[in-house]
């Protein structure tokens, strides 16, 4: 094959020997889509592992009731900074930051995004953000101790420094409207030619939906932590009813933003696996257009639930029964996506690769997380436990479950292709093993111990609840094994491993279809689309780029 | 730095001027409308004189009366998202 001989000398190590810049300034002020996204890459996981140590922490904290390795506010202080650096610096940004940059315009065959600089510039505003809270932890009053939700009057009277921190939380704001701007204009504006709305992978219309979010929530969230520095510094009384204001409206306010997040969260998440479910069934996606059309709905109406986190807040009866029903509506299009994806698995030709194994996972633990929602979505389940480790056990599984496993399906699917090495199978599945097994057995413990009363935000608890707590912390040990023995096996292949050129796991989408590592400006020859993301038939038939379309026995 | 030359909507003086004053009389009935006792009117009130102000800026003062479709409607949009949010969240108060 003389062509593919020719395009990989051509591009031997592709984006990576682009010389414009040297040193670290070829990364923190390159304008190329796929350096800001490893960019993004790095950052978030550099914070999510910062919250994996806090979260180990808080475990071994609740390992045996009393105090074990620190006092109540040192537990208010690691509670509010894991959920702070998960929700805000993590999970986030996450996959639209680091997987929706670097595959992304790939994926609808753009040279880049509309707006290089200003994704340039999210990343940097997303930086400063990261050390305006980071510098909140040892500046004022000390590390804020309100936990990720900020809530009045509590946050509003605290000693600790809880302004700064919100300022933080205000500029990540911006950063993730930046990142929503480029992806609506550059998936409108910027696809290659014969790249129509139906066959923009479905990985890329998440992110479009997400986009959306991004842009029309996050300006209330900003708003809202403002209203909070100005209740703190000029005392606006804005939300004291002793004077007028109310701190319902607070709840209102910030949820108006969190909940759509959530979506923020999760759709992406979704879109990885619809994009890597057909990949390793060999089959197309079942429900094409419905798995794109449930992303609008999810988007459209999640925006119109905050209220289930409320329930208990003192807000009036009759908007508790609206905004209830409606959250058992978000859960159509979600059971949707469900359903299309073991219904593509049915029949296929399964392979059990590692980004698989970690999609399948996903399917499970979202699904769980998904339907334990709907218990703290029905009002009368919800009064008992509101505020108990059941909804630490709910969010986690959604959240780390849900889109931290589609995170880690997404790294190992993606990464080799920008690196042209290859990990070694074999770890990764134990790790999987590991991390599917330790999570389980401490989330699901916590989910327990909240339907039997225990309360969360607490450094300590009643003596019936030690046994289980000693076992979700040993389960906090094997999920961490897992994660370590997952990290090290995945950054080894990608430096040291086995190179490689082709397509490895024989996916449909463009990505696949250009140079490995993909050079600079993506595509070396402009690409023409000639047919769908999911269409393995017309892979096999014609190899665009003179590359090999199927190159798993490689 | 390529913007587009904007041919039509250069506002007059004269025109911008009117509607300041307009601003300034709406103001002015902002806190008239505070001197008497209208009951529920009021909140409805204060927010009348509050969306025609708003209205006014973002037509004249931000030209978006003479925007092409698309961004009126994006905007249009927008203003409608808003108007849902506060909406349900004065669902709640109202029934509280
Ligand atoms: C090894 C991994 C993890 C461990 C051991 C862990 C453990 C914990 C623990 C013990 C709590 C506090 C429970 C309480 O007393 O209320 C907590 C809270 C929380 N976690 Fe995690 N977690 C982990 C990963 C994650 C991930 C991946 C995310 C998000 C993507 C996340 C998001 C949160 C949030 C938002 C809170 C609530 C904080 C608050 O109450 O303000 N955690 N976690
Ligand atoms: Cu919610």
């Amino acid at each position: 094959m003389s062509t593919a001989e020719d395009g990989r000398l051509m591009a031997e190590r592709g984006f990576w020997t682009d010389t414009g810049k040297t040193g670290i300034g070829a990364w923190i002020f390159s304008t190329d889509h796929k350096r800001i996204g490893l960019l993004y890459f790095y950052s978030v996981l550099f914070f999510f592992l910062v919250g994996v140590i806090l979260g180990l922490l808080m475990r071994i904290e609740l390992m045996a009731p009393g105090r074990d390795i620190m006092g109540p506010q040192t537990y208010n202080a690691l509670f509010t900074l894991h959920g702070v650096v998960m929700i805000f610096l993590f999970i986030i940004p996450g996959i639209p930051g680091a997987f929706g940059n670097m595959v992304m315009p790939i994926q609808i065959g753009a040279p880049d995004v509309s707006f290089p600089r200003l994704n340039l510039f999210s990343w940097w505003l997303y930086a400063i953000g990261a050390v305006l809270v980071l510098t909140s932890l040892f500046t004022g009053g000390g590390a804020p101790d309100t936990g990720w939700t900020f809530y009045v009057p509590f946050s509003a009277k605290s000693a600790t420094n809880v302004s700064l921190a919100l300022f933080g939380v205000f500029v990540l704001g911006f950063s993730s409207i930046l990142t929503g701007l480029n992806f609506v204009t550059t998936i409108h504006r910027l696809r290659a030619v014969g790249m129509t709305w139906s066959r923009i992978p479905l990985f890329t219309w998440s992110l479009y939906a997400t986009a959306w979010v991004q842009i029309l929530a996050t300006p209330i969230l900003g708003i809202t932590l403002v209203l909070v520095i100005a209740e703190r510094m000029l005392g606006t009384g804005l939300f004291d009813a002793a004077r007028g204001g109310d701190p319902i409206m607070f709840q209102h306010l910030f949820w108006i933003y969190s909940h759509p997040a959530v979506y923020i969260m999760i759709l992406p998440a979704m879109g990885i696996i619809s994009d890597i479910i057909p990949v390793f069934s060999r089959k197309p996606i079942f429900g094409y257009k419905m798995i794109a059309f449930s992303s609008l709905a999810i988007a459209a109406a999640g925006s119109l639930v905050w209220g289930h986190h409320m329930f208990t807040s003192g807000m009036s009866d009759t908007a508790v029964l609206v905004f209830s029903f409606l959250t058992f509506i978000v859960a159509i299009p979600s059971a949707i996506k469900v359903f299309n994806w073991v219904s593509t698995l049915y029949r296929g030709s399964i392979s059990l690769d590692p980004p698989m194994l970690f999609a399948l996972a996903f399917i499970l633990l979202f699904s769980i997380g998904g339907l334990t929602g709907l218990i703290l979505g029905a009002p009368a389940t919800d009064v008992h436990v509101h505020d108990t480790h059941f909804v630490v056990g709910h969010f986690h599984y959604v959240m780390f479950g849900g889109t931290g496993f589609a995170f880690f399906a997404a790294m190992h699917y993606w990464l080799p292709k920008f690196y042209g090495r290859m990990y070694r199978k074999r770890p990764a599945v134990i790790a999987w093993c590991l991390m599917f097994i330790g999570f389980n057995v401490l989330y699901m413990s916590m989910k327990v111990l909240g339907m039997r009363g225990m309360p969360r935000r607490y450094y300590d608890y009643l003596p019936e609840f030690a046994q289980l707590n000693l076992v979700a912390t040993v389960g906090s040990w094997i999920l961490a094994a897992g994660l370590a023995i997952m990290l090290v096996n995945l950054f080894r292949g990608l430096f040291r491993g086995e190179a490689f050129t082709g397509n490895p796991w024989g996916g449909a989408t463009l990505e696949w279809s250009t140079t490995t590592p993909p050079p600079t400006l993506n595509f070396i020859k402009e690409p023409v689309v000639t047919h769908g993301p999911y269409d393995f038939k017309a892979l096999a038939d014609d190899s665009p780029d003179g590359m090999p379309g199927d190159g798993r026995n490689q | 730095m390529t913007a587009q030359p904007h041919e039509h909507n250069i506002i007059s003086f004269r025109k911008l001027a009117a509607v300041w004053a307009t601003l300034l009389v709406l103001t002015a009935a902002t806190i008239a409308v505070t001197r008497f006792d209208l009951g529920g009117l009021k909140v409805i009130g204060a927010l009348t004189i509050a969306c025609t102000k708003a209205g006014l800026v973002i037509a004249f003062f931000m030209h978006m009366k003479y925007e092409n479709r698309l961004l009126q409607i994006l905007l249009f949009v927008a203003v409608v998202t808003l108007a849902i949010f506060i909406g349900l969240t004065f669902f709640d108060v109202l029934y509280r």
